[in-house]
C-alpha cells in the first residue's frame, strides 16, 4: 500500500439546503482527529452518533462512520462525517480540522488519486473521473480567479513581491558571494519578512477573508445596453438594487446581489451594457463587467432579438435567452414577471448540478497557508538574528513561507528570484 | 570506445577561463569525483589557487573552487583518457552520422573513415555554426584559431530539432610581465585547501595568488563611446547570452550608476606569461579593448595577447532530449554539453557522465543510470533540462535545488558513491576507500547516539540551551549550530579517537538535520511520482479533462515520469491524477 503522509479532508456532498453535509478524511491520522473530535472511532463500518466539538467548543452533532484501512474509498484509514448543512457548521468543522496535526484540505482530484494509488477503484470508474475532476478544478480555479482580482489579491501580491525580495537578496549573497553583492543583506531581509508577517497576521486574524470569498456561486447577467439586464437582476432580487432607467449605459459597475436561489447561495452579478464606448468611465466598466462575468459560475446573456449575437461568447451551459416578453416576441418578462419562474429553474438546474465546495474549501486553505507562511517567517526572522551565518537556513524557511502562500501568491520559482536578482545586482565577474 | 576530435590536443584545453568549481559547480564537480569521473582529480593536480567559496556560511552552500594551470589541466586531462585501455583517441572532424533507419549507428569523418557504434555522444561545444565576434568584424569559428563545424550541423537540421542560438564571450588576455602587480590587492589561496575529489590528499602544484583591480569612469567613458561598434549593441549578435556573465559593455550600459566594476586578474598557470581578467568579457574592436584595459589601474601597460570576443553557436532545444540526454526521436545519438544549452566546464562534465554512462549502458544493455532531484545538483540539471529547457545559457547555482540543505559538496560520495558502484563506474580504489569512510562514519554516528547530555551539563559546558529541558543526544547538540565538535569533545573526551574528518562530517550532518526531516515527506511525494514512468507514445490527446493549453505543454514535453509532468507549467493536481488514471488503466489491460 502507498502511504501518504498528510490526511487530507474535504466536504464532500453538493453544497444547497441539503439537511446534511458530508465531510470526509482520508490518511494516517483520520483515527486521531476522530479520538480528538468525536470522542473516538465508532465500530468500522456502523454508523453512530456523536458529539463533534474542538476542545471545549462543542461543533455540531453528527452521524459518523469510521473506515480502517484497507476496506475504504482510498484504500487509506477514512472517516466521515455527517454534519448539518448549514454554512456555519460546516465552515467549523473544516476549520478544526484544519488545527490537527498532520491535517491538509484536499486538492481536486486527491481522493481519486489516493484511491488510485492503491488499487481501489474498477476501470469504469476510473474512466468517468474526468469529468468530475474537472468540474472541481474548474470550480476552483474560478473562485481563485475571484480572490486574487479582489482587494486580497491586491495585498497578496505585494507580499509576492516582498517575499520573492526578500528571497532574492539572501540567495544572491549565497550564490554570487564572489560578486558585487552587498555582504549584509539581513537589514533589508529583516524589514520585508516583518511587514509581511505582520500584514499577514492582521489579514487572518480579521474576518477578512471570509467577507471577500463567497461562498456559493456567481450568475453574472450580460448583455447589450438596456436590454433589461438590471430590471431583471430587480424582479430576481425583488427590490430596487441596480438603478434602473431607460438611459443607456446607466449601470456603470458590477451591481452584486446576495439572494438565495432555490435553496442555493447564489450571487447575482448586473454588468455594464456590454457595447464600444467613448466614455472612457463608462468603457472601464464595461471591460471590468467583462471580466467579473467572464470568472461567473453561470452567465445569463440576453439578447434583444433571437437571431441576434450574443455580446459573449457563451461557455459550456450558459443561458442565452430574449427577455421582455411583454413587448416583443421574448422568453420571459421581468415587468410582468411572466417566465421568470422558468428562468430561475434554468438556473438552477444548471447549478444544482455543480458541487461547489471550492469556496469553503479555498477559505480554508488560505486560512492554513497564511499560519504556514507566519510559522515560516517567524522562524525566518529568529534565524536571521540567531545564526546570521548561516543564510542557507533563513533562505530555506522563506522560501517555505512563499511555498505556503503558493494558492494565494502563484507559484514562485527559482527563474523570478534569478530574475530579481540579477535586475537588483551587476553579477558577472 | 573511440574517441573522435580535431586534435589530441584539444582534449583539456579550457577555452574559457582557467577556473574548475565554485557555487553550485563545485557541487557539480563532487558529484562527478563521487561517481569516479576524472574532473575533480584531474583539477586537484592542476589547482595553483584553491578557495573555498562561502567558507563562513553553513556547509550547504559551501563550494570548492580553483585556479587551475591550463598546461597542467590539459596534460592531465590527456594523461587519464590516454591511460584507458580501453579508449582508442582519433583525430578527425566527423561531418556525418552513419543511419540504420531512425537510428545513428557510427559516424563519417571528413576523409572518409566509418566509425560504427552501437551508441553516440555528441559534445560540439560551440563549434555548432560557431560564429566569432571582434568588434564589427565576425567570421565563422568554434573557437578562437578552430573551424567550426558546418557539415554536421546541417546533418542535424535533418533530425528537424528544434534548434536556437546563444552566445558567451571571453576577455582579452593579458601579458603577466606588462601589469603592474604592486599596490593591486592580491587574494591569496586558502590556508587550509578544501579539495574537489575526495581521494585528494594535498595540493601538488605551487599555490599562487591573484590580483584584484577595478574599471573607473574613465574606462565606462571608453566602452560607452564607442557601444555601437560592439557586436553586441551593433546588432550583428542575435544568440542570447548569459545574464550572470555579462560582457562589459552589458554591465556599464545596463548598470550606468555603478562608478566601478571588479576585475579578477587570474594568472592562466605557473609557467606561462598569460593573465585571465575576469569581468572584463567583451566583444568590442581590438582598439578599443586596448583603450579600456589601458585606463584600469595597473593594466595601464598591459600586452594584450589575444583580444576578447564574443561567440555565437548553435544549441538544441534540450526538451528534445530523454533524461538520460539520448534525443527522444533519434535512437543511439546522445548530447551533452553546450549543444544542450548549457555553459561552463562543470556542467558539461556531469552531462558527459550522464551521456556517457547511457550510451554504455545502452551498448552493452545495462540498466540506464538515472539521477533525481532529490539525490543530486546532477538530477536537478537534467531535469530542468529537459521539462523546462533554456532561455539563456543554464548554468548551476545551488538556489536551483530545493533539497539544497540535504544535496552538499561534503556528502555527494556518501549519496552518489552507492549509486556508481551498482552502475559499474566506479573503480576498487575508490569503493575501498568509501566503504572505511563509511564504516568510520557509522562507527562515530553510534557512538554520538549513545551519548546523553544532561541540560544542566551543557548548560555548564556553555552550551545555550534552558536548564530543564530534556536531555540530549550527540547528534541533537550538534544540530545546534554553534555547537562544536571541540565542545562535545570537552564533555565526552572519550570521543576523541574519531578521526578528525569523520568529527567534521558527523557535525555537517548533524546541522541540517530537521531540516531534512521536515522536507521528507516532499522527498517521498517526488520520489513516489518519479516511480511513475509514462510510456514516450502516451497519448495525451484522449485524456478528457485536460485543458488544451496543458495538453499542448505535455505532448510538447513529454515527460518520462508523472514526477517531471508535475513540474510542467501550469500542471493541476487535478491533471496529474488523470494521467495517473491513465497509466493505471493501461497497465490493467495489460496484465
Amino acid at each position: 500500500m502507498v502511504t501518504y503522509g498528510h490526511t487530507i479532508f474535504a466536504l464532500s456532498s453538493a453544497r444547497g439546503k441539503s439537511g446534511v453535509a458530508v465531510v470526509r478524511l482520508s490518511g494516517p491520522d483520520a483515527g486521531t482527529a476522530l479520538d480528538r473530535l468525536a470522542g473516538g472511532r465508532p465500530q468500522p463500518r456502523r454508523a453512530s452518533f456523536r458529539v463533534l466539538s474542538d476542545g471545549d467548543a462543542m461543533l455540531d452533532e453528527a452521524v459518523v462512520l469510521w473506515f480502517p484501512k484497507p476496506h475504504s474509498f482510498t484504500g487509506e484509514d477514512v472517516a466521515e462525517l455527517h454534519v448539518h448543512g448549514s454554512l456555519a457548521t460546516v465552515e467549523a468543522v473544516l476549520q478544526a480540522l484544519g488545527k490537527q496535526p498532520g491535517h491538509r484540505i484536499a486538492e481536486p482530484g486527491e481522493f481519486t488519486r489516493r484511491a488510485l494509488e492503491n488499487e481501489r477503484l474498477d476501470l469504469s470508474q476510473v474512466e468517468g473521473l474526468s469529468d468530475l475532476i474537472e468540474a472541481e478544478t474548474e470550480a476552483q480555479r474560478r473562485q481563485a480567479l475571484r480572490v486574487l482580482s479582489g482587494a486580497l489579491g491586491v495585498r497578496a501580491n505585494s507580499w509576492r513581491s516582498s517575499l520573492l525580495k526578500a528571497a532574492a537578496l539572501l540567495e544572491a549573497t549565497i550564490d554570487f558571494a564572489e560578486e558585487d553583492v552587498p555582504a549584509d543583506v539581513r537589514p533589508d531581509v529583516r524589514e520585508l519578512v516583518a511587514d509581511v508577517m505582520s500584514d499577514i497576521q492582521k489579514e487572518s486574524a480579521g474576518i477578512g477573508i471570509a467577507e471577500r470569498i463567497r461562498d456559493g456561486f456567481e450568475v453574472a447577467i450580460v448583455g447589450p445596453p438596456n436590454v433589461g439586464k438590471s430590471t431583471l437582476l430587480n424582479a430576481l432580487a425583488g427590490r430596487d438594487a441596480a438603478i434602473t432607467s431607460h438611459i443607456a449605459g446607466t449601470t456603470r459597475d458590477v451591481i452584486e446581489v446576495r439572494m438565495d436561489l432555490r435553496g442555493l447561495p447564489v450571487t447575482v452579478l448586473d454588468t455594464a451594457g456590454l457595447r464600444e464606448s467613448r466614455d472612457e468611465i463608462e468603457a472601464l466598466g464595461v471591460a471590468k463587467a467583462r471580466d467579473r462575468a467572464e470568472q461567473a459560475d453561470l452567465r445569463v446573456i440576453l439578447t434583444e432579438r433571437r437571431a441576434a449575437a450574443p455580446t459573449m461568447t457563451p461557455q459550456g451551459d450558459d443561458i442565452v435567452t430574449v427577455p421582455k416578453a411583454d413587448i416583443c416576441e421574448g422568453d420571459f418578462s421581468a415587468e410582468t414577471g411572466a417566465g421568470l419562474d422558468w428562468l430561475v429553474d434554468e438556473i438552477g438546474n444548471r447549478l444544482e448540478s455543480r458541487a461547489n465546495t471550492a469556496g469553503l474549501a479555498i477559505r480554508e486553505r488560505h486560512r492554513t497557508a497564511m499560519k504556514r507562511a507566519i510559522e515560516s517567517l517567524q522562524r525566518a526572522a529568529i534565524q536571521l538574528e540567531s545564526e546570521p551565518d548561516l543564510v542557507e537556513i533563513s533562505a530555506e524557511e522563506v522560501r517555505s513561507a512563499i511555498r505556503a502562500l503558493d494558492s494565494l501568491v502563484g507559484r514562485v520559482d527559482v527563474e523570478h528570484i534569478l530574475d530579481d536578482i540579477f535586475a537588483s545586482f551587476c553579477i558577472g565577474k | 570506445m573511440v574517441l573522435v576530435t580535431l586534435s589530441r590536443d584539444g582534449i583539456g584545453v579550457m577555452s574559457c577561463n582557467p577556473a574548475i568549481g565554485g557555487l553550485g559547480k563545485g557541487h557539480l564537480v563532487r558529484e562527478v569525483d563521487a561517481l569516479d569521473g576524472v574532473m575533480g582529480r584531474v583539477a586537484d593536480r592542476a589547482g595553483i589557487q584553491f578557495r573555498l567559496l562561502n567558507r563562513r556560511k553553513g556547509p550547504a552552500v559551501q563550494g570548492p573552487r580553483a585556479q587551475a594551470d591550463r598546461a597542467l589541466y590539459r596534460a592531465g586531462m590527456l594523461a587519464e583518457i590516454a591511460n584507458q585501455p580501453r579508449i582508442d583517441i582519433v583525430e578527425g572532424e566527423v561531418t556525418d552520422f552513419i543511419m540504420d533507419g531512425f537510428r545513428v549507428a557510427g559516424v563519417m569523418l571528413s576523409d572518409g573513415t566509418k566509425i560504427g557504434a552501437a551508441a553516440t555522444v555528441l559534445t560540439t561545444g560551440t563549434f555548432l555554426r560557431g560564429v566569432i565576434h571582434i568588434g564589427t568584424a565576425s567570421r565563422p569559428g568554434g573557437r578562437i584559431g578552430d573551424a567550426p563545424s558546418v557539415a554536421l550541423a546541417e546533418r542535424i537540421d535533418d533530425f528537424g530539432l528544434p534548434l536556437g542560438r546563444l552566445k558567451t564571450g571571453t576577455p582579452p588576455r593579458l601579458r603577466s610581465s606588462s601589469i603592474d602587480w604592486d599596490g593591486l590587492e592580491m587574494q591569496p589561496s586558502d590556508e587550509n585547501p578544501v579539495f574537489f575529489s575526495f581521494l585528494t590528499q594535498c595540493a601538488e602544484a605551487r599555490q599562487i595568488a591573484c590580483g584584484l583591480t577595478r574599471t573607473n569612469e574613465r574606462t565606462h567613458d571608453i566602452i560607452r563611446e564607442n557601444i555601437d561598434r560592439s557586436a553586441m549593441y551593433g546588432g550583428t549578435i542575435e544568440g542570447v547570452g548569459p545574464r550572470y556573465c555579462p560582457s562589459i559593455e552589458d554591465k556599464v550600459v545596463r548598470f550606468a550608476e555603478k562608478s566601478a566594476h571588479q576585475v579578477f586578474l587570474e594568472p592562466e598557470g605557473l609557467d606561462t606569461d598569460l593573465v585571465y581578467p575576469n569581468g572584463l568579457s567583451t566583444s568590442l574592436p581590438e582598439d578599443v579593448q586596448h583603450e579600456y584595459v589601458h585606463s584600469i589601474e595597473g593594466l595601464e601597460r598591459a600586452e594584450i595577447a589575444q583580444p576578447g570576443y564574443a561567440i555565437e553557436y548553435d544549441y538544441v532545444d534540450p526538451r528534445a532530449l530523454v533524461s538520460t540526454l539520448r534525443l527522444r526521436d533519434v535512437e543511439g545519438l546522445y548530447l551533452a554539453g553546450q549543444i544542450n544549452g548549457t555553459t561552463g566546464y562543470e556542467e558539461a562534465a556531469a552531462q558527459g557522465l550522464v551521456a556517457g554512462l547511457n550510451a554504455a549502458a545502452d551498448a552493452l544493455g545495462l540498466e540506464t543510470a538515472r539521477f533525481s532531484r532529490e539525490s543530486s545538483y546532477i538530477g536537478v540539471m537534467m531535469d530542468d533540462l529537459v521539462t523546462r529547457g533554456v532561455t539563456e545559457p543554464y548554468r548551476m547555482f545551488t538556489s536551483r535545488a530545493e533539497f539544497r540543505l540535504s544535496l552538499r559538496a561534503d556528502n555527494a560520495d556518501q549519496r552518489l558513491t552507492p549509486l556508481g558502484t551498482a552502475l559499474g563506474c566506479v573503480g576498487k580504489a575508490r569503493q575501498a576507500e568509501f566503504a572505511k569512510k563509511m564504516e568510520a562514519l557509522d562507527a562515530g554516528k553510534s557512538r554520538l547516539e549513545q551519548v546523553h547530555v544532561s541540560a544542566s551539563e551543557a548548560a555548564d559546558a556553555g552550551i545555550r540551551i534552558s536548564r530543564d529541558g530534556a536531555a540530549r543526544t550527540g547528534p541533537e547538540l550538534l544540530a545546534f549550530a554553534d555547537v562544536d565538535f571541540e565542545d562535545l569533545l570537552a564533555l565526552r573526551p572519550e570521543l576523541s579517537d574519531i578521526r578528525v574528518d569523520i568529527q567534521e562530517q558527523l557535525k555537517r550532518d548533524a546541522l541540517y538535520a530537521q531540516y531534512v526531516a521536515r522536507q521528507a515527506r516532499d522527498v517521498d511525494n517526488l520520489r513516489r511520482d518519479e516511480a511513475h514512468a509514462i510510456p514516450p507514445d502516451f497519448d495525451y490527446g484522449i485524456l478528457s479533462g485536460l485543458s488544451s493549453e496543458l495538453r499542448q505543454k505535455l505532448t510538447a514535453v513529454r515527460p518520462e515520469t508523472l514526477g517531471q509532468a508535475g513540474r510542467v507549467e501550469g500542471m493541476t493536481p487535478a491533471a496529474l491524477t488523470l494521467i495517473l488514471a491513465r497509466l493505471r488503466m493501461g497497465e490493467r489491460r495489460a496484465s
